[in-house]
């Protein structure tokens, strides 16, 4: 019943949050639909990553509500939504004490799986992310860059999550690493298709890799709607801005 | 009511038992310098040979901590004077009559047994020479020598009971000067000083062959010996100690407090050799052998400090846990135990001593507020260095707090944490050799009797285990952090 109810993957409704001396998100109104990927495109500072730091409930906003999933955040139990969703950030994402393997099963081994069910699950997902079995009893500093972050989103998948939220997965890789794991992330959303939303400042990841974009700028939203509106009739000229760059790109 | 009336003749015979067999070793203390010691063991072997238990708790440091032991019923009895007991214990020198102070202590439930004889005070000694020379018997003699070269300890030239009254006492015309305790016999036996203050049954006297002049006008107070206890003593103790009742003069003390001032001779030895030269024991008591004691030594030390540590480490990683999250929480937690980490730790230990007594706790407890700040300030700096990044991917994967601990803060703390850890055992393993002046044990006795004793030998076989078990404690946490710490954040070791 409770899967029938949910609409949305993420909702805002006039969501205003001051972080120290800068509003970082400015009376944001949102519906981010399920089975899609939607990028949340913006410059540093322009709010994004607050946005999904909003909507797993790492912060609570100053006014207006946040629904995730179908509910209205519940800040004294957070818990049980969270372990819906997978999260990964950049850079210090993997724990530098754990082992990838023991990383990615970090939260299987919360969850109180079976030792089996965690080998299983793991291999499964070194197999979609392509990534080699040598790497498992490494520590994360001895692996590549690119190892690295398909680590991290091994262990945002491990639990199956209906909502997969990544901020800036993949900046800080070389173009050729970063060109395959875009492929791979695509792959992976036609095989095993999760709700999606994507934090980047780059607006051809945004557009290689996702259905709907919003772009934010100073903790507003500028526009919201699928990559091909916002390519198309771009509202303003900061939006124009950022999509002259990427004529002939769009796929 | 039947009940009671079948007990009590049950309790009659356990309380009888009680008397007749002591259920618990009497404890011995002493204060820290060579006599004491020495009147200490005599007592202890003496017992010991009439098949009751004794505990030694030698070496305490000063009158202040060993009446406050008594009191407290750290140790039963232990050496003193009848100067002191007036003076400084019951603060009355009006006091001066064996009796009166008697009825004084009484009163307040201490007592003191049969004067063992000699009279501890100070005295004022000439050397050999000029004692011929001018035919000297009584201070009153230095009348009318003015020429005479007089020095004296720095502590005499201002005490009220030392040369100020003497001075205007006896008339004395002489120009004194002062100075260092431990130079006085060597200035007299290179014949820069003629005359000085001594305390009348030193063992240098003799050595030096000092003659002491009759204190003729009675000006110094009297300091008699005699074990001082509480009235609880049990009176089997009491008669066994009477037999040593006068048998100690100035110049036996002299000659005891000369044994002991020999390198190849322990204390233990000298109160042995005593005993059965009076005929009090029939065989001279094997004194524990070097390693026995060792052992028995460290087991103590080890025992102060690992029990210090292992509570510091409940309590500042405890705290440090709940109050890290809170900077104003967390920087008062580090500034008290900062602050407490200023307080010298003898004056440290003095203070607690009328809260806990002397022994092992007040040790203990000293050394647990000592290791608290390494402790405390690793954990807290650590925790609070870990990446913000860190915790908030351990919230988004729903741990709950205690989880965030285990799998994530701990493991990324642990480095600095087992660093603080292992300053503080270092810290304590030399701290703890302090504690033997209250009473405490463990490797500081053997440095404190040594100290005392001007023993270089003795202090060593304290010094130097302490110093391997700091060594051996730093490989300890080495090893103990390849188990616990991945390699790459290792703090040592790392290749």
């Amino acid at each position: 019943m409770a899967d029938t109810m949910v609409a949305t993957a993420a909702e805002f409704s006039s969501v205003s949050l001051r972080r120290g001396e800068v509003l970082a998100l400015d009376e944001v109104s949102l519906s981010l639909p399920l089975g899609q990927t939607t990028a949340v495109l913006g410059a540093s500072g322009s709010g994004k990553s607050t946005l999904v730091q909003l909507i797993i409930g790492l912060l609570r906003p100053d006014s207006g509500t946040v629904t995730t999933l179908g509910t209205p955040i519940d800040f004294a139990n957070p818990r049980p939504m969270r372990k819906r969703i997978g999260y990964a950030i950049q850079d210090v994402s993997l724990f530098p004490h754990l082992t990838v393997d023991k990383n990615i099963l970090l939260p299987a081994t919360l969850s109180g799986w079976h030792e089996a069910e965690k080998r299983a699950r793991l291999y499964e997902l070194l197999e979609l992310m392509q990534l080699p079995a040598g790497v498992l009893e490494r520590y994360p500093h001895e692996l590549s860059g690119g190892q690295q972050q398909r680590a991290g989103l091994c262990r945002a998948m491990v639990l199956r999550p209906e909502l997969l939220l990544l901020d800036e997965p993949f900046s800080g890789l070389d173009t050729l690493t970063r060109k395959s794991i875009h492929e791979q992330f695509l792959e992976m959303q036609q095989r095993a298709p999760v709700s999606t939303v994507l934090v980047t400042h780059d607006p051809q990841e945004a557009i290689n890799l996702s259905h709907g974009l919003v772009v934010m700028k100073s903790g507003r939203v500028q526009q919201y709607g699928s990559v091909a509106e916002v390519v198309e009739n771009p509202v303003n000229e900061y939006v124009r801005h950022l999509c002259t760059a990427l004529e002939g790109i769009r796929t | 009511m039947t009940v009671r009336v079948l007990l009590l003749p049950l309790l009659a015979v356990l309380q009888i038992g009680a008397d007749e067999v002591l259920a618990q070793p009497v404890v011995i203390g002493s204060k820290n310098f060579a006599e004491n010691y020495i009147l200490a063991e005599i007592a202890a072997q003496l017992l010991e040979n009439n098949g009751i238990d004794v505990e030694r708790r030698l070496g305490l440091n000063g009158t202040k901590i060993s009446f406050e032991a008594l009191a407290n019923d750290a140790i039963d009895l232990y050496p003193e004077y009848s100067g002191t007991i007036s003076e400084v214990i019951l603060a009355d020198s009006r006091l001066e009559d064996w009796e009166d102070i008697e009825a004084a202590l009484a009163a307040r439930d201490f007592m003191l047994l049969a004067p063992l004889g000699f009279n501890n005070t100070y005295a004022i000694a000439v050397t050999g020479e000029v004692g011929l020379e001018h035919d000297l018997q009584n201070i009153s003699d230095l009348k009318q020598l003015p020429q005479l070269r007089v020095a004296f300890p720095h502590e005499f030239l201002n005490r009220q009971d030392g040369w100020p009254g003497l001075k205007v006492l006896y008339g004395l015309p002489q120009r004194v000067r002062g100075i260092e305790h431990g130079l006085i016999y060597e200035a007299m036996a290179n014949g820069q000083v003629d005359a000085t203050a001594v305390y009348s049954t030193d063992g240098e006297i003799s050595r030096s062959g000092l003659v002491i002049l009759k204190d003729d006008l009675g000006y110094f107070p009297e300091y008699r010996a005699a074990y001082f206890a509480r009235t609880d003593l049990p009176s089997g103790v009491i008669s066994v100690l009477s037999v040593l009742s006068g048998r100690i003069d100035d110049v036996r003390m002299q000659e005891l407090n000369r044994a002991a001032l020999a390198a190849d001779t322990s204390i233990a030895n000298v109160a042995s050799m005593f005993l059965v030269a009076e005929g009090l024991v029939s065989e001279s008591a094997a004194s524990p052998g070097f390693l026995p004691q060792l052992w028995r030594n460290t087991q103590r030390h080890l025992k102060l400090t690992v029990t210090a540590l292992v509570l510091a480490i409940l309590t500042g990683v405890g705290i440090a846990v709940l109050v890290h999250r809170h900077r104003p929480l967390s920087n008062a937690f580090l500034y008290i135990t900062g602050l407490l980490q200023t307080i010298p730790s003898i004056a440290l230990l003095a203070l607690l001593i009328p809260l806990v007594g002397v022994g092992q706790k007040p040790a203990i407890i000293a050394l647990f507020l000592y290791s608290l700040l390494p402790i405390a300030r690793s954990t807290v700096t650590a925790m609070q260095a870990i990446p913000p990044g860190y915790r908030q991917v351990a919230a988004a994967m729903a741990m709950t707090r205690p989880q965030e601990l285990r799998y994530v803060l701990m493991p990324l703390a642990m480095p600095h944490v087992l660093a603080g850890i292992r300053t503080a055992a270092v810290i304590s393993i030399g701290t703890a050799t302090l504690a033997a002046f209250i009473g405490a044990g463990g490797l500081g006795d053997p440095i404190v009797t040594g100290l005392a004793l001007n023993d270089s030998s003795l202090i060593l076989q304290g010094a130097v285990p302490a110093a391997c078990l700091a060594i051996l404690t730093e490989i300890l946490f080495t090893g103990l952090e390849r188990r616990l710490v991945v390699p790459h954040m290792r703090n040592s070791g790392r290749r």
